[in-house]
């Protein structure tokens, strides 16, 4: 993974109750809390990446084939 | 959407090395020839029916399905996927060598040897189906099976050939769809019937609170007195057609075999539609069963070993035209006696399909009869 990060503008209380929390879950810090956060929620959410081409060309054919 | 099982779908098509340098190769590989059910099967493993399998079970794979209903990293998993050879085909064959399997004289697919064992086919028996009676279409279907198992990851080099193939679509397009269609909760039904009334208050009392409905009829070999693929699949069109939102439902057929392992079979076919993308499923009664092996509702109660599954079951107990309500009603809506009821009997209408005559309106849209009946003879001889 990158270590290339960008920021993220959250409301300062979730960030106190974020940094309450990530204490008694052993994380370093705020940042590394959410972050896993979201790769928690990203991944339940279906993180199946298709390539924009291939997913085209899938429409395609379910618009010949009458699904779409 | 929800995940596939297990995270991601497999894709085992035969990408990495281009099909033509393959052919200049296909005379080193060692060739097991297979039959269209293999074919069909290695498929479902390729296209990701299957995920997270990428091949054919080894031992230790194998032996945790049996024994705990899960896959080594925890996953679960309750019907074996193997792949088996005879005894003389074993002894050319040791781990690591690549195998071609061949379909008609075609090379259809590759196996990567990683595993030979030999099952104990009476435990596999009453561990998958809950009997060693040979008289169980599974358990006889598992006995005739060769005794040495390979297990490996596979790469298919070509699909089969299968007939209505406007109605065949892989998980990654069944996705695609699903996205495109704006559905995010998507319950998957199961069929291998013709749709009479109490199938459609079913399938639409599931729609009721999801976005979309998924009828997924199961196509390929059929036990005598069965619906004909081409009814159940001409017989849900015209049902859809005139009774269903379009943007609401969708027909895609299933290819695969039925096991007839009720309860194990019923999870299995809830990860299969999980890989498709649907978030609920729905499990009538003796989903999957045959005979008497199985209580009615083992296929329902056996999800509660398994919470984590990752796919919502839908419970559907009974349900009948009740008189006095005027509608169709199940155990949970209506306080009438039996007297009042009215079931869906497969039988009396099958009974009467046979004779040429149309169920009652109340049993069977007459649409979906006309279907039936313009076809000489509906059922599998």
């Amino acid at each position: 993974m990158s270590n290339n990060k960008k920021s993220v503008e959250i409301s300062e209380h979730l960030y106190k109750l974020l940094k309450r929390k990530m204490n008694t879950n052993k994380f370093n810090s705020v940042d590394d809390y959410i972050e896993h956060i979201l790769l928690q929620l990203y991944q339940a959410e279906g993180s199946e990446e298709i390539d924009p081409d291939e997913e085209e060309e899938i429409k395609k054919r379910l618009e010949q084939l009458g699904y779409l | 959407m929800v995940k596939p099982h297990g995270g991601r779908l497999a894709n085992r098509f035969l990408s990495k090395r281009p099909i033509d340098k393959f052919k200049d190769e296909a005379d080193e590989f060692i060739k097991i020839p297979i039959n269209k059910e293999t074919h069909i099967e290695l498929e479902n493993i390729a296209i990701g029916t299957f995920s997270p399998l990428e091949g054919y079970m080894a031992q230790n794979d194998f032996e945790s399905v049996l024994d705990t209903n899960r896959l080594p990293t925890g996953l679960a998993w309750t019907i074996p996927i193997v792949f088996d050879v005879t005894e003389k085909q074993a002894k050319l064959l040791e781990k690591e060598i690549e195998l071609a399997l061949t379909y008609q004289g075609e090379i259809v697919a590759l196996l990567k040897v990683e595993d030979i064992f030999n099952p104990d086919k009476k435990y596999w028996a009453k561990a998958v189906f809950n009997t060693t009676d040979i008289e169980h279409p599974g358990v006889s279907r598992l006995y005739s099976r060769n005794n040495i198992l390979l297990g490996g990851t596979i790469d298919l080099l070509k699909r089969p050939e299968a007939p209505f193939s406007q109605y065949r679509l892989t998980p990654k397009e069944t996705r695609v769809l699903f996205k495109a269609k704006g559905w995010r909760t998507i319950v998957g039904f199961q069929t291998r019937n013709a749709p009479h009334i109490g199938h459609e208050y079913v399938q639409k009392t599931a729609l009721t609170f999801v976005d979309g409905i998924f009828i997924n009829p199961v196509i390929g070999k059929k036990k005598t007195g069965d619906f004909k693929d081409e009814v159940i699949l001409k017989s849900y069109q015209t049902l859809i057609d005139h009774y269903y939102l379009k943007e609401r439902a969708v027909l895609v057929t299933l290819l695969t075999e039925m096991r007839y392992a009720g309860p194990k079979e019923a999870i299995f076919h809830a990860i299969m539609r999980k890989n498709y993308g649907c978030s609920h499923f729905i499990i009538g009664r003796d989903h999957a069963g045959v005979g008497n092996y199985y209580p009615p509702f083992a296929a329902q109660d056996i999800f509660e070993e398994f919470p984590d599954l990752g796919i919502v079951p839908l419970f559907f107990k009974s349900f009948s035209r009740c008189t006095k309500c005027g509608s169709v009603v199940n155990e949970k809506i209506c306080p009438h006696s039996p007297e009042f009821h009215i079931n869906f009997s497969g039988t009396q209408i099958r009974n009467m399909l046979i004779q040429g005559k149309h169920p009652p309106e109340e049993q069977m849209r007459p649409e979906v009869s006309d279907i039936i009946l313009q076809h000489e003879n509906p059922f599998v001889e």
